[in-house]
């Protein structure tokens, strides 16, 4: 330890902290870890984010339905997730200090707005009259407990201010932010230059932006002057992979993934939507790209927005809808009609927690077989899935690629953790990603012939994508069943069943292209972990861990379901026995044992947040000691 | 190119036959259908365009069958959502025609949502809603255009259900060209037609259509020679509001509603209310004028050709940002506001 000024002594190096900003929806929590976040990537550090935030945009004050949250692990390693336990919360008000408390290790630190713990607030989000946890030892005793009337500093510091109180009070969140800079020694300038572009150019309004730098400043010298805190906490920078980063949230590089591809086909993309937490960013970063060649639909609902797309597809347009959940549900039926159409379709289900509206901001994995089987009749499409915020731009370019090479609809699973998470995307060289070749039939083959809609191509089984506007391929696509090579209309038993199984031989087609499952860790033995989806991270992080400790586990992660990778089978044989965590009810494992027949174990926590990696670690322990 | 330098593009010339799909059609015999089949079809052979260009859309019913009989690009879809796809076929390709041809029950219950906001879009399709008042396919329903008091199979006691009538709605939901025609008057489908196609923006044509199994004769009074001229008045922009087999009603304006009157005494044509198609409020009162007690308009209610089509507002958008000097810069887009190096 060395010393430092006003007598903080600088503790050695940490390696991670994960921090959460706590308050009411209103104080600007988002906010405020989103600029931890980017000041720690920008300084450096690994870093990987979780928003959790109340569907109520505003809900009454001071409830602990109306706390929002923002937890951040920055980290000098390699991390997946945001982490399990806090080591450090800000918490606004005591509705965000009671939702929040229990997730801090002991021994954490706990920084409060002592300001809004009174009476009334207290009582509002259910706390006994009369208590106070600021004044109960147990608490103090547990935590280290830093009390900061932060709602009279920053009016004081905003003293001669010309705004209101109200928008004075708003400045809060920047004052807290400061504190945490000083505590974690990071640079202010990321955060200055934000908030002057944002509010001084953008929203044209410099006294806030004025207003909120003063703000952020006075926290960081309180921190510095205040001789409250015995000690600043540091962590190095992540020694990652050299190259350009950014960060990035999962609905972004969804976004992004989808202009890629569009562009690597040489066409416009089509992107129909209707807004659904958590899946509208992705509408709303689509609709800056229209110089990216990028046509956006914010339709009437659900179905108009997939049927748009199939429109936009049969016209020649790279197109995609996205939603969530409850949304698919509503698209199912047009589903099946791109289905039968056999054209070329990304839909995007970013889950969330169900059924029904269920808890529109809490993650979950339970459209899995939604995805598989929601649709009447038999009725395949190919199914991917994103592990993390970054994967979301590889996952949605190859949705694209397996769309138009197959000519089938492909639906692309994210889930609420991974698009709304960030972390540092090490940028991919745009040469790099190989072109999309389409090509359209420009005339019906031999002189004189008829144009066949649906003879197909032998090694995709896909069917000629041929677009409207061109001379002699005149021709109809319908809902109703098709002969096999007209696709006119056919009520004949034989050419029906025969069409059913080409459906799905086609998906299953989509197995030749699709890297085979890799296994972190030994290729057999003991256990393997098996994974889809937003739980990559935890899951590998507890395999990795447990190898550490000397332990046979092996883990994997599924980004393709349907069909699953061709090596699937091989794996699952080479282990003694398969866990498959997921934030379900056992959808994937359903789907496992029902194809291999192998006795999957499952760990199913159905929660709207998901695994913590200790946690899955010792019940990975639990099972094999078992 | 010629030799003063212009380009002339030589279309095709083409027959009404020559827009018949290989595929026999199926509706019942004698349904009001068949007529408004071959009027598109004689209509399209008259019209600049190529064959190619145009696509058909249509959800499910009877009339939705109409995509498989023309010999052009089409979409035969799900019940309902033939404005939605349509929309997405004209956003990706606005030089492609696009029409859609579907009945009262898709169009206006399971579709109505989609009706509505095409309409109100201004998004350049042409609509021919088919309206038989029942729904056909399912085997005789009430649909949303059925009268009160109706029988049938779903109604046995009568239908209680106000019916919708599509040209109010259509001018409610803001359409730019809203007409009227009868499926067996091929004459005045023609001009509807032509003009609807050719209309920049939403263009909806309500078809009096007969469904000869479930509804049959419900529009006689409006299509049988011996009636029609008494039962409708054929609008045309510009001229006094005259009908009858002899010419010798018409309608006249007073207070806020039109009268009818008869011509030769005490009115002269001079008092009749002259036609004025751009007049929305107007088009509004005589989408409402109902038989027995008036004449039903037929023909072009409403256009207002100022308003410009969706597909032009959003092409002129996407033109403008492709435009820019970072248009199509794929690194540019992923490398976004802020990135950071990390040397090894
Ligand atoms: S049921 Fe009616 S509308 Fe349908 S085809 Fe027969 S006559 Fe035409």
């Amino acid at each position: 330890m060395s010393p430092k000024t006003n007598g903080a002594v600088a503790e050695a190096p940490l390696e991670s902290v994960v921090i959460r900003f706590c308050g009411d929806s209103g104080d600007g929590m988002q906010l405020a870890g989103d600029q931890f976040t980017n000041t720690s990537a920008l300084f450096g550090n690994d870093v990987a984010t979780f928003p959790d935030f109340p569907a109520e945009i505003r809900a009454p004050r001071g409830t602990t339905y109306g706390v929002s949250a923002f937890q951040l692990q920055f980290s000098s390693n390699d991390i997946f997730t945001p982490g399990d336990t806090i080591n450090a919360m800000v918490a606004m008000n005591p509705a965000g200090f009671k939702v929040n408390i229990d997730s801090v290790e002991d021994g954490g630190i706990v920084i409060v707005n002592s300001d809004e713990f009174d009476k009334g607030s207290l009582e509002k989000c259910g706390y006994e009259a009369g208590y106070n946890p600021l004044e109960d030892d147990a608490v103090s005793r547990k935590y280290k407990v830093f009390k900061v009337p932060m709602s009279r500093l920053t009016r004081e510091s905003l003293a001669e201010s010309s705004m209101g109180a109200k928008d004075i009070d708003r400045c809060r969140n920047m004052f807290a932010l400061g504190i945490s800079y000083w505590l974690y020694e990071r640079p202010l300038e990321a955060t200055i230059e934000h908030i002057n572009t944002y509010y001084g150019v953008k929203k044209k309004r410099p006294e806030v932006a004025e207003a909120n730098v003063k703000a952020l400043k006075a926290g960081y010298f309180f921190g510095e002057t205040a001789e409250l805190f015995p000690s600043r906490y540091t962590v190095a920078p992540a020694k990652l992979e050299p190259g350009t980063y950014r960060r990035i949230s999962g609905n972004e590089a969804t976004a992004m993934g989808l202009v890629t591809a569009a562009s690597k086909a040489g066409k416009k993309l089509f992107y129909g939507s209707y807004p659904i937490t958590p899946a509208s960013d992705i509408l709303h970063t689509l609709a800056h790209l229209e110089h990216m060649n990028v046509l956006t639909f914010q339709a009437e609902d659900e179905i108009a927005a997939i049927c748009s797309a199939i429109g936009a597809a049969f016209a020649g347009d790279i197109a995609a809808t996205g939603t969530s959940g409850p949304g698919l549900a509503l698209k199912s039926e047009a589903l099946g009609l791109a289905v039968i159409y056999e054209l070329p379709l990304v839909v995007v289900d970013v889950q969330r927690a169900g059924p029904s509206t269920g808890m529109p901001t809490k993650t979950e994995q339970a459209d899995l077989l939604q995805a598989m089987f929601g649709r009447h009749g038999e009725c395949p499409c190919i199914i991917l899935a994103a592990s993390s915020p970054a994967d979301c731009y590889e996952r949605a370019i190859e949705a694209v690629r397996l769309a138009v090479r197959h000519m089938c609809p492909v639906i692309l699973l994210t889930d609420g953790s991974v698009a709304n998470g960030a972390e540092p995307w090490k940028l991919p060289n745009i040469a790099d990603i190989p072109a999309i070749k389409i090509e359209h039939p420009v005339h019906a083959g031999m002189a004189g012939e008829k144009f066949e809609p649906y003879v197909r191509e032998p090694k995709t089984l896909a069917r000629p994508w041929a677009l409207p506007g061109t001379k002699g391929l005149e021709h109809r696509l319908g809902g109703l069943e098709k002969q096999m090579r007209t696709g006119a209309v056919s009520y004949d038993p034989d050419n029906h069943h025969e069409m059913i199984q080409l459906r799905a031989n086609k998906v299953e087609k989509a197995a030749d292209t699709i890297p085979p499952l890799t296994v972190r860790g030994n290729s057999s033995g003991d256990t393997l972990v098996l994974g889809w989806g937003g739980t990559y991270g935890t899951i590998t992080s507890a395999g990795d861990k447990l190898r550490a400790m000397g332990r046979d586990v092996s883990t994997a992660h599924l980004h393709h379901l349907n069909p699953f990778p061709s090596n699937l089978g091989e794996v699952l044989g080479s282990f003694k026995r398969v866990i498959i965590p997921e934030i379900n009810s056992g959808q994937l494992r359903m789907l496992i044992r029902a194809k291999y027949l192998v006795d999957v174990i499952g760990f199913n926590d159905v929660n709207g947040r998901g695994f913590f990696i200790d946690d899955l670690a010792e019940r990975i322990v639990a099972v094999m000691d078992h | 190119m010629n030799s003063n330098g212009t380009t002339t593009i030589e279309l095709p010339t083409y027959k009404a036959s020559d827009f018949a799909s290989d595929q026999d059609v199926r509706w019942c015999p004698g349904c009001g259908d068949y007529a408004v089949l071959t009027g598109i079809r004689k209509a399209l052979a008259k019209m600049p365009n190529k064959k190619e260009d145009y696509v058909f859309v249509s959800g499910i019913g009877c009339a939705a069958r109409f995509p498989y009989y023309m010999e052009t690009y089409g979409l035969h879809s799900i019940h309902g959502r033939s404005l939605a796809v349509a929309t997405g076929v004209k956003m990706a390709n606005p030089d492609l025609q696009v029409c859609i041809v579907s009945g009262d029950g898709d169009l206006l219950s399971i579709g109505g949502n989609h009706t509505l906001h095409a309409l109100r879009r201004n998004i350049d399709l042409t609509i021919v809603l088919l309206n038989n008042e029942i729904y056909g396919l399912t085997k005789g329903q009430a649909s949303p255009t059925s009268e009160v008091g109706k029988v049938t199979k779903s109604t046995p006691l009568g239908s209680v259900d106000q019916p919708i009538n599509p040209l109010a709605f259509a001018l409610a939901s803001g359409a730019t060209f809203v007409a009227r025609s009868v499926d067996v008057d091929l004459k005045n489908f023609d001009v509807v037609y032509k003009r609807a196609m050719e209309h920049k923006g939403a263009a909806l044509i309500e078809v009096y259509q007969d469904c000869n199994i479930f509804n049959h004769a419900i529009w006689f009074y409006a299509s049988q020679k011996d009636t029609k001229a008494d039962t409708t008045i054929v609008l045309e922009h510009g001229k006094p509001m005259v009908f009858g087999k002899d010419k010798d009603k018409g309608l006249r304006m007073i207070g806020s509603g039109f009268e009818v009157v008869e011509l030769g005494g005490t009115y002269t044509e001079d008092d009749l209310w002259v036609h004025d198609e751009t007049d929305r409020r107007v088009a509004f009162m005589l989408c409402q004028l109902e038989h027995p007690d008036f004449p039903e308009p037929l023909g072009v209610l409403y256009a207002d050709t100022a308003k410009a089509s969706h597909g032009m507002r959003i092409h002129q958008q996407l033109e403008s940002e492709l435009a820019r000097p970072d248009a199509g810069d794929l690194q540019a887009m992923i490398n976004g506001r802020s990135t950071w190096e990390i040397h090894g």
